[in-house]
């Protein structure tokens, strides 16, 4: 990002497409809603800060400089461009203040999932919070609840041990006759994994939830989540789920959630979490409860 | 990466701002149901001296004589303390009923969008039902 910029306009804006309006699938809606939102976001006060600088406030560590070991805030002013994100802004400041400013990013458009910050005290993707959205001085800190390597980026590993410990892998072993032959899934139970197949692994969900804050080996929610998709897909036989669900209900897992909705609403890619969670632990239920 | 920072819990109390509101029903509701058990025992505590009086234990109470359950009773009432403390402990109560019931729709996946501001609903709901009751429990002691 360079300050010729300025004059290319509205890149960032979301692209107003007439064919994904007028058909009234809960998914179009959803679209409708988050354009909507998505204009109010950019509409906040875009004329105030248009020419302004933004003024960050960025969380500092650096282990292998003496200096640098305690912890800081260092405060950066960027000039302020349209549709400019926080990731812009801590690109432009890394680049043009101070080239040790050390943070994760790749795709800049929320599907990698490498820039999950805590940014005014929530977790969100710096790559899809727009600068005009937020409340200045902002304060882009790394994810809370993971150990800071440096700077803005945190040791993810745990959090990765966690997505793999729930085999997120297809486990049908019944496969069907001829060589070509595919592995169908029915509309209706793809509509049902859909929100849950969207996850990023960007750990802002685990980051934000103080269970998984305080119980470490507690899955949550972007483990339980993609265990979601797997358990409710159909394709997989029945003795299969139950063995899915063996891995949820145990001690560290599903029935650790006390549903305090923190994860569904820092989920950058709005996967219902909390709603899955409680529905595993319904199935859980019912697995165990064989009345009938 | 030979060292690496451990942040802690700095982040979780001092944020209390930041809480969104299915973080403060849940502290709210351990605090309630916490409260209420903690209620519980205080109330066996006074209930019990119907032991002393069953064995025909009595006390004095304002110059008459009556037995201890009821001294202790009629002690404990006449507290403006009490009366406060029992305010309080109707609005941990309703506080904790309606929550809870808030929190059995969310166990059974229902109006789950709306988990928020039944929340809110639970709160503004508890305010109400608290101030109403003022009269009631502070009769004969402050009004
Ligand atoms: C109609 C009355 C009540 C309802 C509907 C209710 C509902 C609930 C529910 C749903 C929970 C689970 C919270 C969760 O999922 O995290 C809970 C927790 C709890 N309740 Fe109640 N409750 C009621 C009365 C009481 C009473 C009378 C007491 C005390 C004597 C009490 C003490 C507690 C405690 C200690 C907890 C655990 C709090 C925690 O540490 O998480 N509740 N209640
Ligand atoms: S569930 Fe959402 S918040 Fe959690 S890792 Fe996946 S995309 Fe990120
Ligand atoms: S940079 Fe890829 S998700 Fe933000």
């Amino acid at each position: 990002m360079s300050t010729q910029q300025q004059e290319q306009p509205d890149t960032q804006e979301a692209p107003a497409d007439p064919e994904m309006k007028g058909a009234e699938s809960p998914q179009q809606e959803r679209l409708e809603k988050k354009e909507q939102g998505l204009a109010e976001a950019e509409s906040v006060d875009e004329s105030d800060v248009e020419g302004e600088s933004v003024h960050l406030k960025v969380f500092r560590y650096d282990p292998e400089v003496s200096g640098k070991q305690e912890p800081r805030f260092d405060e950066f002013h960027v000039p302020f461009e349209k549709g400019m994100t926080v990731l812009d802004a801590l690109i432009f400041a890394r680049d043009e203040f101070d080239s040790s400013l050390t943070f994760r990013h790749s795709c800049r458009q929320a599907i990698c999932g490498s820039d999950a910050f805590f940014i005014n005290g929530s977790q969100r993707l710096g790559c899809k919070t727009q600068i005009s959205a937020l409340q200045q001085p902002i304060r882009v800190e790394p994810l809370p609840h993971q150990e800071v390597v440096k700077d803005l980026v945190v040791d993810m590993d745990h959090f990765y041990d966690q997505m793999h410990a729930v085999e997120p892998y297809f486990q049908q072993e019944d496969l069907p006759e001829g060589e070509l032959e595919e592995q169908r899934q029915d509309r209706e139970n793809r509509e049902k994994v859909k929100m849950s197949t969207r996850c990023i692994w960007c750990g802002a969900c685990m980051s934000s939830c103080n269970i998984a804050a305080g119980d470490n080996q507690y899955l949550g929610p972007a483990a339980i989540n993609k265990a979601y998709k797997f358990a409710m897909d159909e394709r997989e036989d029945e003795e299969i789920k139950e063995h899915r669900l063996r891995i949820l209900e145990q001690e560290h897992g599903v029935w650790r959630c006390q549903t305090q909705f923190s994860c569904t609403e820092v989920c950058p890619k709005d996967i219902p979490l909390t709603e899955h969670i409680q529905e595993l632990k319904r199935e859980a239920v019912k697995k165990n409860l064989k009345f009938w | 990466m030979s060292q690496s920072y451990n942040r802690g819990l700095i982040e979780d109390f001092g944020r209390w701002k930041e809480f969104s509101a299915g973080m403060w029903a849940w502290i709210f509701h351990k605090f309630t149901g916490w409260m209420l058990i903690g209620y519980l025992f205080t109330h066996i505590a006074v209930l019990s001296t119907a032991i002393g009086a069953a064995n025909g234990q009595m006390m004095m109470v304002g110059g008459e004589e009556v037995n201890v359950f009821t001294g202790t009773i009629q002690g404990l009432e006449g507290l403006f303390i009490v009366r406060v403390l029992e305010v309080g402990l109707l609005a941990v109560a309703v506080f904790h009923i309606l929550n809870g019931v808030r929190l059995l729709m969310v166990d059974l996946g229902i109006g789950l969008e709306s988990q928020d501001k039944s929340f809110y609903a639970s709160l503004i709901l508890t305010g109400a039902i608290t101030v109403a009751s003022v009269p009631t429990f502070l009769s004969g002691v402050g009004f």
